[in-house]
């Protein structure tokens, strides 16, 4: 099965969807990767819900909007962007960017949300704990500390990238250094609005994340009242790629228990 | 031509092995490989040799601007070219930072260039840059930015040398409510602008405008880019509706000048060599972050930059072949420029006489026969145009 792509236009900026599956609306907010590919884990997911995978404004097929600064012009886009969908009770669930985009968007208003999932998400900084400097690696050294496993990398490195996925990468990076570059991919207030979040919240990290180190999952779970904190075993920055089926199990049993 | 003395004020007693610990000569080599000592005496050597050109009859001499690398000692140019107006008479000092996007204050450029340009009596030359892709590692400052805020920063500068304080500048990422420098500067209406560039059609764009007709000074590129991007500035001033004078086109380039051009190769080799491939080495991700170029240009000088990118050692010989490297004797030196002056027209030539590891006495005496042997030429040229032009127009 393949999502289907659709294009909605929201505040002027015409934007790339891909969608699958019937049940409960939920929105997969992606990484700084991008999300021009409907991938396994989103079959998997679609078995339960309906995934609604949108490429932020600057990402990929997407525009690239004038009034494009910061995070929280995303934060406000999404929620512009589930009232044009009309959903309600949708599931967010976003990764390491798409994280931090979700956490802005649920300080802002959880009225829309039935959950959140935050997967080793950007957003916040603690001190004396670096993040990985992704704009300094080679595209290899990214490969390489993106995976636990490294065969994982060694696979993808040998893929040969198309001409168009160069520029979608480029084109991706640049969004990624607007949004993130300095101060380097947090928000240096978000962590005094994190308390506002009043959905069940579930943050999951890889044991061996190289790109923003476990140690951050504590601390989001102190910030948001109530937050679970799961961490997947021998798993990087990607569970949503290294351990699909970990991750979409986790997600879903935390749906369902949160529905109870 | 006119001739400008430019210097990179390289850290030249660089401990060449770092290379088998670190990948770079930028951002990440530990400032523990930089001893105060050796740079005390380089730094007074280095203002020695831009004297020594004044002296020697250059029209002008150039400093430079780089951040938290051993490829240049001047993080803040000012400071030498405040050194040099007051240890010189008559030539022109060309301050080639300022790197504008790196700056929370771009207002202290102004006040800084006023400056100098006060106590040397009209002698300076302003630059305006975007400085390289290292220096956003280096200070944090958001390359996805930099084209916006150069743009703004020298909008600011501008107004802030042209209009009558206290006024209000409103922009997006500078706000100042009582823009009023003091000092003015010493020039009218301020002094003239150089921008320095590694070769971008956005920047030729912006330059050649009318309202501005900056001169555009191609930097460090093969004679073939440096064609094409003169090229470019000529055919968007036409399209401006203009013509543009040599004045408004440059070319800085490492050059040694020796008694012959088998000793000139002989005498430069390990230190232009130790210039390639020692102090300008980084890897592309510091040379390109994301939004330093626009994704248009980013493919274009990808792959031109394959010619000095990391990677493969480079030679002397590579690099003269490109012309990249002016290396000769005086009379190969003249033939060569009067040859690339002849196709390409620029009007301002910037040697950079000391490069890499080049001790003094070598930096002093291929600068001594270029300018006894070399500039007179084009003098000489020069002379001879003004007469037929004026004995035309009669």
């Amino acid at each position: 099965m393949a999502g289907q792509e659709s294009f909605e236009t929201v505040n002027k900026c015409k934007t790339r969807l891909m969608r699958g599956g019937k049940g409960a609306p939920m929105i997969f907010l992606h990484g700084a990767r991008g999300a021009s590919a409907w991938l396994p884990f989103m079959d998997k997911l679609a078995e339960t819900f309906e995934l609604i995978v949108p490429e932020h404004p600057g990402f990929g097929g997407s525009d690239t909007p004038p009034w494009l600064d910061n995070v929280g012009d995303l934060a406000y886009f999404y929620l512009d962007l589930i009232d044009h969908l009309g959903l309600d009770g949708v599931h967010v669930v976003g990764t390491s960017l798409g994280g931090w985009i979700a956490a802005e968007i649920a300080v802002r208003d959880t009225h829309p949300l039935a959950t959140l999932t935050l997967v080793a998400p950007a957003g916040i900084h603690v001190k004396g704990v670096a993040k990985g400097d992704v704009f300094m690696w080679s595209a290899e050294e990214i490969m390489k500390r993106l995976f636990h496993d490294p065969k994982l990398a060694e696979k993808a490195l040998a893929q040969p990238v198309p001409e168009a996925e160069v520029m979608i990468q480029a084109k991706n990076r640049l969004a990624l250094a607007k949004l993130g570059w300095q101060p380097r991919l947090y928000n240096p207030d978000l962590y005094k609005w994190l308390h506002r979040i009043s959905v069940p919240t579930l943050i999951l990290w890889g044991d061996d994340d190289k790109v923003i180190p476990p140690q951050y999952g504590p601390a989001f779970a102190e910030l948001i009242p109530g937050a679970r904190l799961e961490v997947i075993d021998k798993c990087g920055h990607l569970p949503q790629i290294e351990r699909a089926d970990a991750f979409v199990a986790k997600i879903t049993a935390f749906i369902t228990e949160a529905a109870r | 031509m006119k001739f400008f003395f430019f210097h990179l004020m390289p850290y030249a007693d660089l401990d060449l092995d770092y290379d088998k610990k670190y990948n770079s000569a930028w951002v990440t080599l530990p400032n523990s490989y930089y001893d105060p000592k050796k740079g005390h005496a380089l730094y007074n050597r280095y203002l020695d040799e831009l004297e020594f050109a004044a002296e020697m009859g250059f029209d002008g001499i150039g400093v430079n601007e780089h951040h938290q690398n051993a490829y240049g000692l001047m993080p803040i140019p000012g400071v030498m070219a405040g050194a040099l107006v007051r240890r010189t008479k008559d030539c022109k000092i060309a301050v080639l930072g300022r790197a504008l996007p790196l700056l929370n204050a771009p207002l202290m450029v102004a006040e800084e260039f006023a400056m100098l340009d006060n106590i040397s009596g009209g002698r300076l030359i302003a630059g305006f840059v975007r400085g390289i892709g290292a220096e956003y590692h280096s200070f944090g400052a958001n390359p996805a930015e930099s084209h916006d805020r150069f743009h703004e920063a020298h909008d600011l500068i501008i107004r802030a040398w042209t209009e009558t304080g206290p006024f209000t500048f409103e922009g997006k990422y500078y706000h100042v409510n009582y823009v009023n420098t003091w000092p003015r500067p010493y020039q009218e209406p301020h002094p003239p602008i150089w921008i320095p560039s590694q070769g971008s059609s956005e920047t030729i764009e912006w330059a050649s405008h009318p309202s501005r007709k900056y001169t555009y000074l191609q930097t460090f590129s093969p004679v073939t880019v440096l064609a094409r991007y003169m090229g470019l500035y000529r055919q968007q001033a036409e399209k401006y509706g203009y013509e543009a004078t040599e004045e408004q086109l440059g070319w800085s380039i490492p050059t040694y000048c020796a008694e012959t051009d088998e000793i000139a190769v002989k005498e430069a080799r390990p230190h232009i060599e130790a210039f390639l491939n020692k102090f300008l080495r980084m890897p592309v991700e510091m040379l390109l972050p994301p939004g330093y170029l626009s994704l248009k240009s980013l493919m274009g000088v990808m792959s031109a930059k394959r010619d000095i990118g990391p990677g493969g050692k480079l030679t002397i010989e590579d690099v003269m072949q490109k012309g990249m490297f002016l290396c000769g004797s005086p009379a190969t030196l003249r033939e060569k420029l009067e040859q690339y002056q002849k196709e390409i027209g620029f009007g301002y030539l910037l040697p950079t006489m000391q490069f890499g590891t080049l001790p003094h006495e070598l930096t002093k005496k291929s600068t001594e026969i270029f300018a006894k042997e070399v500039i007179p030429y084009f003098r000489r040229k020069d002379a001879a145009k003004t007469v037929r032009a004026a004995t035309a127009g009669r």
